[in-house]
C-alpha cells in the first residue's frame, strides 16, 4: 500500500453541483427558520446573552474603527476640497459618506469577521462534539435555542453598532479638523447634519439588520453543517467570514439601489 | 413480555457507505443490552436511530407500543422525554458551568422551583460522586468526570430507557468499575431498561444481561456475555483476542 499523498484535481462540473447543492440546502435552512423559528419555546434569556455577545463585547473594536476611518477621511478629503474652494463643505461632507455608506458597511464587515468566525466555530464545534444532538435528545430545540437567538441578537444589535459606530465616526473626523483648522463644535454639528435627511440615517442605518440577518444566518448554517471534526470547524468559521462578508456587500447594492428607487436622490 | 426497545430490520446508509444491513434486536424492560463491535461498525449509528436522531432507510424501530421512526413534533417529544442519552464525549455544553448543563433540562421541563432544582442537581451529583464539581466548568474536569456528569445529565428527568454511547471508553479500570457499578444500579434501584454500546469486556460483564455483537452492518451473534465470547465465528475470536 502506497502511503504518498496523491492530491486529486478537482472537477469544475462537481463543484458547481456541490455548491448548488450547498444554495438549496441553505435556502431550506432559512426556510424552516421562518416556519419554525418563532414558536414556543422563547428563550429570552439567551437572547439577552447573545445580545450582550454580539453588542456589548463589539463597541471597542467598532469604535476604534469608526474613529481611525472618520479621522483618515478627514485628512484624505481635506485637500481635494481646498483646491475647489468648499473647506467649509468638510463635515458635510463627512457626515454624508459615514452615515449613509462608510458606517454601516464598515461597521457590517468588521462584525462579520468578527461574529461569523466566533458564530462558525462555536456552533461548528457544538455539532462536532453532539452537544447539537443532545439538545435535540432533551426535546428542545437547536433551532430555537442557538439560531433564532443569534440571528435575532445580530439583527438588533448591527443598527444599534452602526449608529455608534457613525457618531465616532464623526467625532473622528470633528477630532482631526480640530486639530488641523480649528473648528469650532457646534458649526462642525450643525454643517454635518444640513444635507441629511432624517429618513436617510434612518434607512441607511436599518439597512444593517439585513446585513446582521446575514451574518448569523449564513455563520448558524455552516456551523450546523459541520460533520467531521477541528478542521471542519475552522473550515466553517473562514466560510462563515468569508460568505456573509461577499452577501453584504451584494446586498449593500441591492438595497442601496432599491432605497434609491424608494425614496429618490438626496440632490433631487 | 412485550419488548422494550425491538429494532427490525433496520437498514442505514450514508451516500455509498453502507452501515447498517438489516439489524435486528430486542431489548426487554428492566434488562441491559450490550452492543459490542469494533470501531466503525455502526454502533452509534444504530443508537441513534432509538431517539430519531437519524432515520432509517428501512426497517421498523419500536419503542414500547410506538414507531420512534415515524413520530413527529410532540408525540416525537413526549417519547423522547422518557429517554436519557449518554453520548460517545459527553456532550456536556461547554458554554455552562456543570449545575447550568442539568438546569437546562430542568428548568425547561419540569415545574420545580430554583429550590427543588438546586436539590435535584445535588442529589444527581452526588449519585455520581462528583458534588463538589457543581460550579466547576466542563472544561476543568478529567474525561471519566465528564462521562460520570453526562450519566447523571442524562438521567436528571428519570427517564425509563437510557442508552450509553461507550460511557467506559478510555477510562481507567477504577473508573470503569464505577460507572458500570452505576448503571447496574440503574437497574436494580430505578427499574431503567438500558442499551449499552461499549468494546469494553470489564464493563459488558458488569453491566450487561445480554449481548449483540455488531459486525458490518448485521447482528453476528446475541446472547450471554460468555456465550458470545465462546463463538467459534473467527470475527468475534479475532474481537475477543481469543
Ligand atoms: N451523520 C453521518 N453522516 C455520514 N456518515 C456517517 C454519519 N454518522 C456515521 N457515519 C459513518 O457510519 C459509520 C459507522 O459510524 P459509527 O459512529 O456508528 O461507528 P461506531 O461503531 O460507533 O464506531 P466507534 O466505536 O469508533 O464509535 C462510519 O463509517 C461513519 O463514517
Ligand atoms: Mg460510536
Amino acid at each position: 500500500m502506497s502511503l504518498r499523498l496523491t492530491i486529486r484535481p478537482t472537477d469544475r462540473r462537481e463543484s458547481i453541483a456541490q455548491f448548488l447543492d450547498k444554495v438549496g440546502d441553505f435556502g431550506r435552512f432559512v426556510a424552516s427558520f421562518f416556519r419554525d423559528g418563532f414558536r414556543r419555546p422563547w428563550e429570552v434569556r439567551e437572547l439577552l446573552r447573545q445580545m450582550d455577545e454580539v453588542g456589548t463585547r463589539s463597541f471597542l473594536l467598532t469604535g476604534v474603527t469608526g474613529l481611525a476611518i472618520g479621522a483618515v477621511l478627514a485628512m484624505q478629503s481635506r485637500g481635494t476640497l481646498i483646491q475647489f474652494g468648499a473647506e467649509a463643505m468638510l463635515p458635510n461632507m463627512l457626515a454624508l459618506s459615514i452615515i449613509k455608506e462608510i458606517g454601516p458597511v464598515l461597521t457590517a464587515l468588521v462584525l462579520a469577521g468578527r461574529l461569523g468566525a466566533g458564530i462558525g466555530a462555536e456552533i461548528g464545534s457544538m455539532r462536532v462534539t453532539e452537544q447539537i444532538d443532545a439538545i435535540e435528545v432533551m426535546a428542545l430545540r437547536p433551532l430555537n435555542y442557538l439560531v433564532v437567538t443569534r440571528v435575532l441578537a445580530c439583527v438588533i444589535m448591527f443598527p444599534v453598532l452602526t449608529v455608534w459606530t457613525d457618531a465616532l465616526g464623526l467625532f473622528g473626523g470633528y477630532l482631526e479638523s480640530a486639530l488641523s483648522s480649528q473648528i469650532d463644535p457646534r458649526l462642525y454639528l450643525d454643517t454635518a447634519f444640513t444635507s441629511i435627511r432624517f429618513s436617510d440615517v434612518l434607512a441607511d442605518t436599518m439597512k444593517t439588520a439585513i446585513f446582521g440577518g446575514i451574518v448569523g444566518m449564513v455563520s448558524c448554517y455552516l456551523g450546523f453543517r459541520v460533520r467531521g471534526g477541528t478542521r471542519a470547524v475552522g473550515q466553517a468559521a473562514m466560510q462563515s467570514v468569508v460568505a456573509s462578508s461577499v452577501l453584504i456587500i451584494l446586498a449593500d447594492l441591492f438595497v442601496v439601489r432599491l432605497s434609491l428607487l424608494l425614496f429618490g436622490d438626496i440632490a433631487s | 413480555m412485550k419488548p422494550a426497545v425491538r429494532i427490525v430490520d433496520l437498514h442505514k446508509s450514508f451516500g455509498a457507505n453502507e452501515v447498517l444491513k438489516g439489524v435486528s434486536m430486542e431489548v426487554e424492560p428492566g434488562k441491559t443490552v450490550a452492543v459490542m463491535g469494533g470501531s466503525g461498525s455502526g454502533k452509534s449509528v444504530l443508537i441513534k436511530h432509538v431517539v430519531q436522531l437519524l432515520l432509517p432507510d428501512s426497517g421498523e424501530v419500536w419503542y414500547g407500543d410506538k414507531r420512534m421512526d415515524l413520530l413527529r413534533g410532540k408525540e416525537l417529544d413526549d417519547q423522547r422525554l422518557t429517554i436519557g442519552y449518554l453520548f460517545q464525549g459527553g456532550a456536556l455544553f461547554d458554554s455552562m458551568s456543570v449545575a447550568e448543563n442539568f438546569d437546562f433540562v430542568l428548568d425547561r421541563h419540569t415545574s420545580l422551583t430554583l429550590a427543588e432544582r438546586k436539590d435535584r442537581i445535588e442529589e444527581l451529583l452526588t449519585w455520581v460522586e462528583l458534588e463538589e464539581k457543581f460550579n466547576a466548568s466542563p472544561a476543568d474536569l478529567s474525561g471519566g468526570q465528564r462521562k460520570r456528569i453526562a450519566l447523571a445529565r442524562g438521567i436528571a428527568l428519570d427517564p425509563k430507557l437510557m442508552l450509553f454511547d461507550e460511557p467506559t471508553t478510555g477510562l481507567d479500570p477504577v473508573s470503569v468499575r464505577l460507572v458500570s457499578d452505576l448503571i447496574v444500579r440503574l437497574r436494580d434501584e430505578l427499574d431503567m431498561t438500558s442499551i449499552v454500546i461499549t468494546h469494553d469486556l470489564l464493563c459488558a460483564e458488569i453491566a450487561a444481561d445480554h449481548v449483540n455483537f455488531l459486525f458490518e452492518g448485521l447482528i453476528l451473534e446475541s446472547g450471554t456475555l460468555d456465550e458470545v465470547q465462546r463463538s467459534d465465528k473467527p470475527e468475534l475470536r479475532n474481537f475477543f483476542g481469543g
